[in-house]
């Protein structure tokens, strides 16, 4: 089993130091992307995804310590990696597309000599790396790459840059795309036409991805796995199928209904979870979502939920599910 | 939008847009006149501007001394043109130097750990905290007035002004998602500095050089004028405006000869460097020629 995984993360704890003290970002995060795999992160803000991914590629803030864990890469640990080990895997193995499209690239070179830079390590003449990029940029959908090599950044649109990004990042054919938030600055036409181009390029270069993003419904139309995140911990993990259409964790279901895409009626108030997320220097004892739960049991308040399957590819941290698996209101949970 | 595509080089691109900004391409004829006139003095100057010529001392314009003669019967207009020479043969060098070393400074400070950047800071501050003309007298008092003393005096005293602008310039390039791009894709750290941080760096540190030409300019002026710059047969700007001062009851062409050149290289490298600015970026050159 192990080893069809490109990336294994286990047991995974960071945190960052703050005046007020340990802010434990990530509190025993596992989970894994299998080969070929497209698997989404969800969460909402500060729930620990780019924590994960910094740690992932390990460009963490310089307050970051991980204090515990491995993260597997093809079965080797990148925390043991040196810096210059690191390096080289970065854009060649491990390659990431960020959020903002407007920020990604240096604003004073042409597109055509940051992608040419990026090649760096390789040994071929400026023209055939020329072609490369010309290549790549047709690749991502860009029309007349050629003469738009010869662009600079403030020249294309959003979307546009974010292709070029895109392009970038998998132009060594890296075996793990890391997409934090790539669609979340774009607007909505442009986003499926991203999420389209993502899954043939996905095919394409047979590359596994790792897709975080708040909109669900970019999640389940992508990708394969659904890592759901609350608070510096995995609370749900499946399937998309299963995790979408019975969420076993009420986190999960709560944020399902939050979701605009699901209200079909009119309303003057979108649904939003009651509540905060808890303070991360000072977590309390128990499930982590105990406070804005609504289905609590006494029980959560005294003993943090373990993670068990649900079934085969689907499992979740929670009290109902392990305990009580023919309870009548885990029934409810689920449907 | 519609550019074609072009194989120009980026030096070719810029002076192009130069050009077409009109106080720009009046800010570059004046530098070039001053620079032609400075490189080819020797062929331009009608007299030797240290030959004496007692006869025929402080005269006003003629056609034989254009600029008329001062008190040793020097011809004004040979020493006006020699003058420029010895300004530029300072704020060159001065500001190539003070340029190169605040530029290395400043990107180490920016980019470097924070132990190192308090460090540059500090020196940074030291050098700043002595007024410019002070430290100069200092200097001449322990090794003599010379060339080379003011040279020295004037780029230790700009470096903090460069590298102070690198170093922000490299601290809010540095968390700028780009140089995080740049870096999840393998990039070390020599190549997100020399490939990615100092362009973005040199457009703006250019324009800063070309402005403070003049500032350079006028110190060596300044300076002459106090009698610590260039020794005094050796024509500057500053030390005719020195003579024009003493000889102002007998002839006021001296003081007119030594400060239009001052003014007028002022002029031209502020036009030049505020075309520059615009020029620069290559966002705002997009709109080129649109003034």
């Amino acid at each position: 089993m192990p080893d069809t995984n490109v990336l294994d993360v286990k047991n995974l704890s960071v945190s960052y130091s703050t005046p007020r003290g340990d802010l434990k970002a990530l509190r025993n995060v596992s989970m894994a992307i299998g080969q070929k795999k497209i698997v989404g992160i969800v969460g909402e803000s500060g729930c620990g995804k780019s924590t994960l991914i910094s740690a992932i590629i390990r460009l963490m803030a310089n307050n970051a310590t991980v204090h515990s864990g491995e993260i597997l890469f093809h079965n080797s640990n990148l925390l043991d990696f040196k810096e210059r080990e690191m390096r080289a895997l970065r854009g060649i193995d491990i390659s990431m597309v960020f959020q903002d499209p407007m920020q990604t690239h240096n604003p004073v070179l042409t597109i055509g000599q940051q992608m040419i830079d990026i090649q760096y390590r390789d040994k071929l003449s400026k023209s055939k790396k020329r072609q490369r990029a010309a290549e790549m940029l047709s690749l991502v959908g860009i029309p007349d790459a050629q003469a738009r090599l010869n662009q600079y950044p403030y020249e294309f649109s959003g979307g546009m840059r974010q292709r070029i990004a895109i392009a970038m990042a998998l132009m060594a054919k890296p075996d793990l795309l890391i997409a934090d938030e790539p669609t979340t600055a774009l607007d909505a036409t442009l986003e499926v036409q991203i999420i389209k181009r993502l899954e043939e390029l996905q095919e394409e270069i047979g590359c596994s991805i790792l897709f975080i993003s708040h909109h669900l419904g970019v999640i389940a139309e992508l990708c394969d796995e659904v890592v759901v995140m609350y608070a510096g911990e995995v609370v749900e993990q499946g399937s998309v199928r299963d995790v979408f259409h019975s969420p076993a964790h009420p986190y999960t279901a709560a944020l399902l209904k939050c979701d605009p895409g699901h209200i079909k009626e009119k309303t003057r108030n979108l649904p939003t979870i009651p509540g905060e997320i808890p303070d991360l220097v000072d977590v309390p004892a128990g499930c982590i979502f105990q406070d804005r739960c609504s289905r609590k049991v006494p029980q959560c308040q005294v003993k943090r939920p373990l993670f068990e399957a649900v079934n085969e590819q689907h499992s979740v941290a929670c009290h109902l599910n392990n305990k009580n698996a023919d309870d009548s209101d885990h029934k409810e949970a689920r449907g | 939008m519609n550019k074609p595509a072009k194989n120009n080089s980026e030096i070719v691109e810029i002076f192009r847009h130069l050009i077409r900004d009109r106080l720009g391409l009046l800010g570059l004829i004046i530098v070039m006149l001053i620079i032609g006139s400075a490189l080819f003095a020797p062929l331009i100057a009608p007299y030797d501007p240290v030959a004496l010529n007692i006869p025929d001392r402080v005269q006003g314009p003629s056609f034989v001394h254009l600029l008329g003669t001062d008190q040793l019967g020097r011809d004004t207009f040979s020493r006006v043109i020699y003058g420029g020479r010895v300004a530029l043969q300072v704020a060159l060098p001065t500001i190539a130097g003070a340029l190169f070393l605040g530029l290395v400074l400043g990107m180490i400070a920016g980019y470097g750990p924070k132990w190192l950047d308090n460090l540059i800071l500090l020196f940074f501050d030291t050098v700043r905290s002595f007024p410019t003309v002070m430290f100069a007298l200092a200097v001449v008092a322990l090794v003599g007035p010379s060339l080379n003393t003011v040279i020295f005096v004037i780029m230790a005293t700009s470096i903090p002004t460069y590298g102070r602008v690198v170093r922000t310039m490299t601290l809010s390039i540095k968390t700028s998602e780009f140089i995080m791009a740049e870096r999840s894709l393998g990039a070390s750290t020599f190549r997100i500095m020399s490939v990615h941080i100092l362009p973005n760096v040199l457009g703006p540190l250019a324009v800063l050089a070309a402005m403070d030409i003049p500032t350079v300019v006028g110190l060596e002026a300044g300076l002459s004028f106090l009698g610590m710059g260039v020794k005094p047969p050796t024509p500057s700007w500053g030390s005719l405006l020195n003579d024009g001062y003493s000889l102002i009851r007998n002839t006021p062409w001296l003081i007119v000869a030594g400060g239009i050149p001052l003014i007028l290289i002022t002029l031209g490298f502020t036009f030049l460097g505020e075309a520059l600015r615009d020029v620069v970026d290559p966002k705002l050159r997009g709109r080129g020629g649109a003034k």
